[in-house]
C-alpha cells in the first residue's frame, strides 16, 4: 500500500490519550520561582515612578523588576526568518519592560517570587504614577494629525502604507458600458484561544540561557531572545515541547524574551512565566481588525474591468507582525480575480489596543469576507449566476502574478466549486430560497478562496531535517518543523518512511525541538510544513536511502545503481526477491570490522518556488428574524490541497478550521471600552468562540491535484479553512432576508440594527 | 496557611494527602500525584481541560477544592490506562476516529465522555453535544470528537445487550 495517502492514525494520539504527552506547563522543576507581570491600568501614557514599598514586604518575594531595570534594547518580535537586509528587517519597538504604554495592560514591571501567591500578593502591592493620555481605539483616530504618536519613530501612526497597480486602472475603468459596484466591509478583532495559555519557563544551564516554551517557532525564538538581551544566538537555547495549539498566536515572541531576562535576575534559577486565560486574551496577539473600500467595474458579459482596495489594517499597540498581514489581504484581492486593471493600497496604523500578529490564514480571513461579500453584492446587482461570475474570473491553471511571480502550478477550484455545489443542491435551493418572507428563512451562501503555500519570495523559506539509522534498521527522524495539533509529525514519518522505502513502524520521530539539537526549520506557519520542511524531509530520506543502497552494494558486491527499497528490503530495482533486509545492512555497517560507517543523513532545502491551494464553502442556514439568531442547517468545505498525504488529520484540519471560520461569521468579538481601551470580554466565557453545542456536523471533502512543486503533490492546508466560512454564512443570510451584511460577526446584537434597517419588523 | 488531611481514592487507590486547604483538587492531582493529563486552561471552570469524574460525575478539577475530595473517588485519564489490557477503548476510539490534535483538551474530553457512554440511553450526536457543552476544543471543530464518543457508546451498548 502506498504510505503517502494512506489514513496514518496520528504517531502522537497515544500518548495524548493516555496523558503521557507532556507540554510545557508538566515540565516545570519543582524548585521554579514564579514570575508574574505588572500590567498598566491605562490605554496610552507614561509610567513616572513605582512605589515597590509595600511589595517588597511581602514574604517569599526573590526580585521586583520595573520598566527602568530592563536592557535599553528595542527589538522585534515577528515569527519571520530573520532578514540580513536592513529594509526587510521586522520592527522593533519594544522593550523587555516598557515605561511608555502603549495599551491597557502592557507589560511594565515583573515580580518574581517563591510561589504564585505571594508573586500575585505583590503585584497587588506596587503602586504605579503614570502621566495620562487619552487613549486612540480606531485606525481613524489615530491617523487624525493632532494625536500623540504611539511610538516615536512613526509620528503620524501609521506603520506602513504601500500600494501597488496592475494596468492602469484610471483608464480602464472610462471603458464604455461598466457597470459599477462599491462597497465597504469591515472584520473584527478576534483571538487564537489555543487551550493551552501562553507560557515558558526559563533556567541558566552551562552557561546557557535556556527556554522551555510553549511556541511554534522555537529557532526564530532564538533569535529573538539573544536581540532582546544583547546576547550571542549560541548563549540562547530554546526547547519546544509538546504544544496546546497555537493558530499562529505562537508564531510571536510572547513570553519568552522577558522570561529569558528574569533568569538572569535569579542566577539562572528556574523561573516559571505563565500567563492567565485572560492575560493570554489581551497581552499575546490579536488577528488585525481590518476595514476596506472596494470598487468593481464590471461588463456586461460579467468580467471584471477594473477594481481596486483601499485597506485600513488596525496593529494595536505594537509592530509585531505589522504590514504583512494587510499586504497579504490586498495581494489575496489581486490574485482570487486576476482579471482587468487591479489597484489596491493598505494602511497599517498604531493605536492602543491589544496587539494584531499572525492568526490562521495571515489577512486571508479578512479580505475572503470582504471580497466574497462584495461579489454577492455584484451578482445580486448584475443579475449574473454567483457561480459563473466567479469562475469567468478567478485565477486559472499557469496564472503567474506579476508582482510575487508565484505562478498556479495546479487548481481543482473548478471542481471545488462543482462538488460543493452538487452536495447542497446551492443553485436550485438559491433560487427557492429567493422572495420568502415570514420569521424564519432559509438561505444558501458560498464563497472561494485560494492561498498560496508558505511565504516564498516574499520571505525566505528554508527547512531542514536529520537522519540517523539504528542497528535494527530503524531510523529516528529529526525535524526543525514543528508539531502544534496539526499533524506536521505524522505526515513527516509518512513521508520518510515513502521515501526511504520503509514501512512507518521504523521511522522514530523525535517531536521536541531543542535548538541546540535540532536542525534549522523556521516553523510552524503559513501552511508551509508539508510543502517547505516537506522538501527537506524529501531530500534527507533520499541521502539516506543512497548511504544505505552504497553499504549493501558493498555487501553484495553489486552496484548500488541497481539496487533499491521495498517494504524494509534491499530488492534489484524492478523486482521482488529480496537480496537483504535494511536491518542487515544497518547492523554490518555498524560493526563491520571492515567497513564501519554510522550511517546517517542530514539536508537542509532553500525552497524557491511557490503554489496556491483553493477551497470553497458552501452552507444553508435558518435564520430567526425575531430572535436574531442563525442556525446553519448544513456546511460543506470542499478544498484542493494537492495530493492529500493523510486524509483522517487533513478532515481534521478542515473541520477545526470551519469551526473557527463559523466562530468569526457568527458570534467572536473581542469588545473594548473605547473610553480607556479596556478589554471587556477576554475569557473563554464572554468571549463567544463555538462550543459543542454550537458547532453543527461539519462536512470535508477534497479535490485532489498533484502539484508539479510539491515534494508529493501536496499544498497548504492548515490555515485555508478558516478563510471561505464567514463570507458563505453571509451569502447565505444575503439569500434568505435580502440583507447585505457588512461586517462580521452576525451575531444577535448586529443583525437586530440590520434587520430593524431593512423594515423586516413592520 | 492552615493545612488539612483529605482521604480519598484516586484511580483506585486509598490516598491521604496534608494539603493547603486553599488549593484545587487539579493541583493537588497534579502537584502530589503526577497526574498530567489534568490540564490547565483557564483555571475558573470555562474550558473543561482540567475535567474528572468525581464519584462518577464530571467535575471541573480546577475550580473543585482539594478538601471536598474527602471521602471521593477520583479518577483521571491515568485511571483508565489499564497495564495488563493497555487502554480502554474511549481512548482507543479517539486515536482511530482521529479525535486528537494538539491533545491539550482530549484528557478532559475523554473523561466528561464517561457517563455518556456508560448509559444505556443512546445518545443522538445533538444530545452528545449538549453532554461535553462545557468542555472546549478549537483544533477539531468537535466532529471527530462527537464521532469517537458516539461509536464507543453504540460498541458498549451492543457489548452490554450480548452479556446481559
Amino acid at each position: 500500500m502506498d504510505i503517502i495517502g494512506a489514513p496514518l492514525k496520528r504517531v502522537d494520539a497515544k500518548e495524548k490519550t493516555t496523558g503521557q504527552a507532556k507540554y510545557t506547563g508538566d515540565l516545570v522543576p519543582r524548585n521554579a520561582l514564579v514570575a508574574k507581570v505588572l500590567h498598566s491600568t491605562i490605554g496610552n501614557g507614561i509610567v513616572k515612578s513605582f512605589d515597590l514599598t509595600e511589595a517588597w514586604k511581602v514574604p517569599d518575594i526573590v526580585d521586583i523588576v520595573t520598566c527602568f531595570d530592563v536592557p535599553d534594547i528595542q527589538f522585534p518580535t515577528a515569527g519571520h526568518p530573520w532578514s540580513t537586509d536592513k529594509k526587510h528587517q521586522d520592527i522593533a519597538d519594544r522593550k523587555l519592560l516598557n515605561t511608555r504604554v502603549r495599551f491597557y495592560g502592557d507589560d511594565i514591571a515583573a515580580v518574581i517570587a517563591e510561589n504564585e501567591l505571594a508573586a500575585r500578593e505583590a503585584l497587588r502591592k506596587i503602586k504605579v504614577t503614570y502621566e495620562e493620555f487619552e487613549p486612540v481605539i480606531t485606525v481613524e483616530d489615530a491617523m487624525k494629525p493632532t494625536r500623540i504618536p504611539i511610538h516615536e519613530e512613526r509620528p503620524d501612526n501609521v506603520v506602513v502604507h504601500s500600494s501597488y497597480e496592475i494596468g492602469s486602472y484610471e483608464e480602464a475603468r472610462r471603458e464604455p458600458g461598466l457597470i459599477k459596484i462599491e462597497g465597504d466591509y469591515e472584520t473584527p478583532i478576534v483571538q487564537h484561544c489555543h487551550i493551552e495559555k501562553a507560557l515558558s519557563f526559563a533556567y541558566i544551564e552551562s552557561g546557557k540561557i535556556v527556554v522551555v516554551s510553549a511556541t511554534q517557532i522555537p529557532h526564530i525564538i532564538r533569535r529573538i531572545c539573544s536581540q532582546a538581551l544583547g546576547v550571542g544566538f549560541g548563549d540562547i537555547r530554546i526547547i519546544k515541547p509538546y504544544l496546546g495549539g497555537g493558530f499562529g498566536n505562537r508564531q510571536d515572541a510572547l513570553t519568552e524574551p522577558l522570561n529569558a531576562f528574569l533568569a538572569t535576575r535569579v542566577a539562572g534559577r528556574p523561573v516559571k512565566l505563565e500567563y492567565t486565560r485572560e492575560e493570554t486574551f489581551n497581552c499575546t496577539r490579536v488577528r488585525h481588525a481590518m476595514k476596506f473600500h472596494i470598487e468593481s467595474y464590471v461588463r456586461t458579459d460579467g468580467s471584471f474591468a477594473a477594481r481596486s482596495i483601499i485597506a485600513y489594517s488596525n496593529q494595536g499597540a505594537y509592530a509585531s507582525h505589522a504590514h504583512a498581514l494587510v499586504a497579504n489581504a490586498i495581494n489575496g484581492f489581486r490574485m482570487m480575480y486576476p482579471v482587468g486593471a487591479i489597484k489596491g493600497e493598505a494602511y497599517t496604523v498604531y493605536t492602543n489596543l491589544p496587539t494584531a500578529g499572525a492568526m490562521r490564514a495571515y489577512g486571508i480571513p479578512q479580505i475572503g469576507f470582504a471580497l466574497e461579500a462584495h461579489v454577492d453584492d455584484i451578482v445580486a446587482k448584475t443579475g449574473f449566476d454567483p457561480i459563473e461570475f466567479r469562475k469567468t474570473n478567478m485565477m486559472k491553471l499557469g496564472y503567474v502574478d506579476s508582482l510575487t511571480t508565484i505562478t498556479c502550478h495546479s487548481t481543482g477550484l473548478a471542481e471545488c466549486i462543482d462538488k460543493g455545489e452538487r452536495y447542497l443542491n446551492y443553485t436550485e435551493k438559491r433560487n427557492t430560497y429567493k422572495n420568502q418572507s415570514g420569521p424564519i428563512r432559509k438561505g444558501v451562501g458560498m464563497a472561494i478562496f485560494c492561498y498560496k503555500t508558505g511565504v516564498y519570495p516574499i520571505s525566505l523559506e528554508t527547512a531542514a531535517c536529520r537522519m540517523v539509522l539504528n542497528q535494527d534498521g530503524s531510523f529516528q527522524l529529526q525535524v526543525g518543523a514543528t508539531e502544534i495539533g496539526q499533524g506536521a509529525d505524522t505526515v513527516f514519518v509518512q513521508m520518510a518512511a515513502h521515501t526511504v522505502g520503509v514501512t512507518v513502524d521504523k521511522v522514530h520521530l523525535i517531536s521536541k525541538q531543542d535548538t541546540d539539537v535540532t536542525p534549522y526549520d523556521s516553523g510552524a506557519y503559513a501552511s508551509r510544513q508539508t510543502y517547505v520542511s516537506g522538501m527537506a524531509v524529501k531530500k534527507t530520506a533520499e541521502s539516506l536511502k543512497a548511504k544505505i543502497l552504497d553499504f549493501a552494494g558493498f555487501m553484495l558486491h553489486k552496484d548500488p545503481w541497481d539496487l533499491d527499497i521495498k517494504e524494509n528490503f534491499i530488492v534489484h530495482k524492478h523486482k521482488e526477491e529480496h537480496l537483504l533486509s535494511v536491518a542487515e545492512v544497518a547492523i554490518e555497517s555498524c560493526y563491520s570490522l571492515t567497513n564501519s560507517q554510522h550511517i546517517a543523513a542530514e539536508e537542509s532545502h532553500h525552497c524557491s518556488d511557490n503554489t496556491y491551494a483553493f477551497g470553497v464553502c458552501f452552507a444553508e442556514i435558518e435564520v430567526d428574524i425575531p430572535m436574531c439568531q442563525i442556525k446553519v442547517l448544513d456546511i460543506i468545505n470542499v478544498h484542493d490541497s494537492g495530493k492529500i498525504i493523510n486524509r483522517q488529520t487533513a478532515e481534521g484540519q478542515v473541520h477545526g478550521g470551519m469551526s473557527m471560520g463559523l466562530g468569526y461569521g457568527l458570534s467572536e468579538i473581542l469588545k473594548f471600552d473605547p473610553k480607556t481601551g479596556k478589554m471587556l470580554n477576554g475569557n473563554l466565557l464572554d468571549y463567544k468562540l463555538m462550543t459543542p453545542i454550537d458547532t453543527p456536523d461539519l462536512h470535508a471533502d477534497f479535490v485532489e491535484t498533484n502539484d508539479p512543486t510539491g515534494p508529493y503533490g501536496n499544498k497548504a492546508l492548515g490555515e485555508p479553512p478558516v478563510i471561505p466560512v464567514a463570507p458563505a454564512l453571509r451569502n447565505a443570510l444575503f439569500n434568505a432576508t435580502g440583507v447585505a451584511m457588512d461586517s462580521i460577526p452576525l451575531n444577535p446584537e448586529k443583525l437586530f440594527f440590520a434587520f430593524e434597517h431593512a423594515g423586516l419588523y413592520k | 496557611m492552615a493545612r488539612k488531611l483529605v482521604s480519598c481514592t484516586v484511580n483506585g487507590t486509598k490516598r491521604h494527602y496534608h494539603i493547603d486547604v486553599r488549593a484545587s483538587l487539579s493541583d493537588m492531582l497534579r502537584n502530589e500525584e503526577g497526574l498530567d493529563s489534568i490540564k490547565h486552561g483557564c483555571d475558573v471552570g470555562e474550558c473543561g481541560a482540567c475535567t474528572v469524574l468525581i464519584d462518577g460525575k464530571p467535575f471541573n478539577s480546577c475550580i473543585y477544592l482539594a478538601i471536598w475530595a474527602e471521602g471521593k473517588s477520583i479518577l483521571t485519564v491515568e485511571g483508565l490506562n489499564d497495564v495488563k489490557t493497555g487502554i480502554s477503548d474511549i481512548q482507543q476510539a479517539f486515536i482511530d476516529a482521529g479525535a486528537v490534535q494538539c491533545g491539550f483538551c482530549t484528557p478532559g474530553f475523554i473523561m466528561a465522555s464517561i457517563p455518556i457512554i456508560e448509559s444505556d440511553k443512546p445518545a443522538s450526536r445533538d444530545e452528545i453535544r449538549r453532554q461535553v457543552a462545557g468542555n472546549l476544543c478549537r483544533c477539531t471543530g468537535y466532529e471527530k470528537i462527537v464521532d469517537a464518543i458516539e461509536k464507543t457508546q453504540k460498541k458498549r451498548i451492543a457489548e452490554r445487550k450480548s452479556s446481559s
